[in-house]
């Protein structure tokens, strides 16, 4: 995938183009939001990492805003350091598609940047999700594996349409918080490893192959073979 | 028929009427002229004192506690000035009414006494013509018993034909006119009233009244009040210096304490006089502000001792362990390990620094903005939905007792924040094989949210600063957590006006939090 970074440091911006670079995707940079904007504007990118405090008189939130006024709907990721309730609502209004607060771990990054820029390229309402022998019929609410009806609480029926949509993705435990609970803050403890094993005990343990898989340090996968 | 054809009510106000500048001329007590002096007196006094300053610094009338502001802009000085004017026009209004009763009325009478004559004097004309006239002027003076009368008739040439005059007097040259002029009558110098009348023929007849007593009445009168209206003015002056003095020294408290607490001493509090006056309810309502403006200064100090005490030792530690592995790592696998540990302690440091910006954030109040009402019931439930997995693998039980529908006016993500730290803690906490309850209930005052566990609790001597930033009990230290979680619940419930509260269940601890629902709204509106 083709995506921009629009960051002015260059050690995080560096350290964010590498690690994407290293997970197999085309990065182009910008230092400051006029380039940023140049580059958002005139070239083609499946997603957008943008820092909202930039040098050179435009910021994240101009970038954003004069894009949209364009009607470039290429998926926007904001990366800022103003992590406020507030903030965070003004990033989104101003046409973002998800706001990561600083400090960030990279896995995150990538999981959600990925994430948005698929779901850049959905085509049209689905139905149904399957993935090898899992089938989740949208419609119906009913989830078959090698068709085999399997009962699911309606929150687990989310948590696991939520992995199947992100299928061969990761997903991070932040992202299932918040697509599945609607929770933006963290609990304390980690509430989501229970929910997920709970899931397994239904969706793999009866057969011989797991489709969800745990992502050391980062969250989880749903896909055929072993991690 | 009555020839004089004067109108009726002519002579009715004399002293408003006096056109020719005569009649009143030397008359020192006419109202209009003196009796507003003494009011135009009082500022005349007190302004000279303060001219003088007016090229003070401005600086210098900022604060009353200090230096006195000088008079032009003393807030006491202008509450006082209103005073006294309104006293010295309090006292002017009685002195004039006084005139009018007493004065005033003298005059109305000899008035109405010549008019009068008149009457009778224009009726013997119509009867007998002159001799009549003359005659019954003769009678009249003879049974003047007060012996005041003025009479004279005068033929065309102005002689004297009959009356007490010697002569006619010289001003009294128009008719329609009451004149008061100085008179020689029986060799006598006096002050007479008189008015002129023309008769037909030619004749002229004069009618008057001697009003040298009455003038000096007047004259006594007039210095009684002018005496009183100074009296006045000079209390209204010495008040007005009291009221002044009594509003320094009420407000000089308020500004002693606010210059007090501009230099540092945060201690200080305006006095409140017991009096429950509107000063008292101005203290007050300063003192409420300090010491809210003093918890909140609490706090800062509180976050910034706990930033230097509590993170000091995860940043020591992140720090050791990098150090460490950059000076004895020997493989690569070993440094990797290290890095990947000093991460995970710089994560919990930037979570403790994300509760404490929440906390704070929450303290300002600006999240107000965002109240709704939405149903606590279905945020009980979803935190419960959250979190009943986790108690059921740490084997306890997650028992959710609400009613349907509870209403709540506020922030439902501050309140499902709120709501799921209590749970987390009391799944925390709680031994397996126990149980956990969330209920919500309407109280009397609003709504009471209750999540009651049956661990370890939390000892008494401990409960009141378990709420406390970083505060983490004896039971706590060996479990993962921040010590932020029951002060965010506590800064959610003082955003929605409400408190958190902690006892004992018996076993285990029991958090209720308590939302008054009236209060919210009114706060909200």
């Amino acid at each position: 995938m083709r995506i921009l970074v629009v960051e002015d440091d260059k050690d995080v911006g560096g350290f964010v183009v590498r690690g994407l670079k290293e997970a197999g995707h085309v990065v182009e940079q910008a230092d400051n939001g006029r380039d940023g904007l140049f580059m958002a504007a005139s070239e083609t990118f499946d997603a957008i990492i943008l820092d909202r405090m930039l040098p050179g008189g435009i910021d994240g939130l101009r970038i954003l805003e004069t894009l949209r006024a364009q009607k470039n709907s290429v998926p926007v990721l904001i990366l800022s350091a103003l992590a406020d309730v507030d903030e965070r609502v003004r990033g989104l209004k101003a046409g973002g598609d998800d706001y990561l607060s600083k400090p960030f771990a990279f896995a995150e990054l990538l999981a959600r940047v990925e994430a948005l820029a698929r779901r850049g390229k959905a085509e049209g309402p689905v139905t149904k999700l399957k993935v090898e022998d899992l089938e989740l019929d949208l419609l119906s609410r009913q989830v078959r594996r090698a068709g085999q009806k399997i009962d699911l609480q309606p929150r687990e029926f989310r948590l696991l349409e939520y992995l199947m949509r992100h299928a061969g993705q990761v997903v991070t435990r932040t992202m299932l918080l918040e697509g599945v609970w609607d929770y933006h803050f963290d609990p304390q403890t980690n509430v989501i490893d229970v929910h997920v094993s709970r899931l397994r005990q239904k969706v793999d343990k009866p057969f011989p192959v797991a489709l969800i898989q745990t992502v050391r340090n980062a969250g989880y996968m749903l896909r055929a073979e072993d991690a | 028929m009555n020839f004089f054809g004067r109108p009726a009510n002519a002579g009715l106000a004399p002293f408003q009427q006096a056109p020719d500048g005569l009649a009143h001329a030397d008359d020192p007590a006419s109202p209009q002229s003196d009796v507003p002096n003494p009011n135009a007196g009082v500022p005349d006094t007190a302004f000279p004192d303060a001219a003088p300053s007016e090229d003070r610094r401005p600086d210098d009338r900022r604060l009353l506690g200090g230096r006195a502001p000088d008079l032009l802009h003393s807030a006491g000085f202008r509450f006082a000035m209103v005073y006294a004017v309104l006293l010295a026009i309090s006292a002017a209004a009685l002195a004039l009414y006084l005139w009018w009763a007493t004065a005033g009325l003298l005059d109305r009478q000899t008035e109405a006494a010549i008019r009068a004559d008149v009457q009778g004097l224009s009726e013997r004309w119509d009867e007998g013509g002159l001799p009549a006239l003359v005659l019954t002027i003769r009678e009249r003076l003879e049974q003047n018993v007060d012996d005041d009368a003025i009479y004279l008739l005068a033929d065309q040439s102005m002689r004297p034909l009959a009356g007490n005059l010697r002569a006619w007097p010289e001003p009294v040259s128009r008719a329609d006119v009451l004149y008061e002029l100085a008179v020689t009558r029986a060799g006598q110098p006096a002050l007479a009233q008189v008015q002129r009348y023309d008769l037909p023929g030619g004749f002229h007849l004069l009618i008057g009244r001697d009003v040298q007593a009455r003038a000096k009445l007047r004259t006594l009168l007039t210095d009684a009040l002018l005496w009183g209206l100074i009296v006045v003015a000079v209390m209204a002056l010495g008040g007005a210096f009291v009221v002044r003095s009594l509003f320094r020294r009420t407000l000089a408290s308020v500004s002693a304490t606010a210059a007090a607490i501009s230099t540092g001493d945060f201690s200080r509090r305006v006095r409140v006089s017991g009096r429950g006056d509107e000063f008292d309810q101005l203290a007050e309502t300063i003192n409420d502000m300090l010491d809210r403006i003093g918890r909140l200064m609490e706090g800062v100090r509180e976050v910034s001792n706990a930033i230097a005490h509590d993170l000091r030792t995860p940043i020591t530690r992140a720090r050791a362990r990098l150090e460490d592995a950059a000076l004895h790592a020997e493989t690569t696998v070993e440094l990797h390990a290290a890095i990947e540990r000093a991460t995970g302690d710089l994560d919990g440091i930037v979570a403790v620094f994300q509760a404490l910006l929440r906390i704070s954030e929450i303290e300002a109040g600006s999240r107000r903005s965002a109240f709704t009402e939405f149903n606590l019931a279905t945020i009980l439930a979803d935190v419960a939905e959250l979190y009943e997995p986790l108690a059921e693998s740490n084997g306890l039980r997650l028992l959710l007792d609400t009613p349907a529908n509870v209403p709540v006016w506020g922030d439902p993500e501050m309140l499902r924040q709120a709501v799921g730290n209590l749970t987390d803690n009391a799944v925390k906490f709680s031994p397996p094989g126990g149980a956990v309850l969330l209920s919500a209930r309407a109280a009397p005052a609003g709504v009471e949210v209750t999540v009651a566990d049956q661990g370890p609790g939390i000892p008494a001597e401990d409960r009141s600063r378990a709420v406390e930033r970083f505060f983490r009990g004896e039971a706590a230290r060996s479990t993962p957590g921040s010590g932020l979680g029951l002060a965010l619940v506590q800064a959610v419930a003082h955003l929605h006006g409400g408190t958190l509260h902690l006892e004992d269940a018996g076993p285990g601890l029991r958090a209720t939090l308590s939302l008054p629902g009236q209060l919210v709204t009114e706060l909200s509106s």
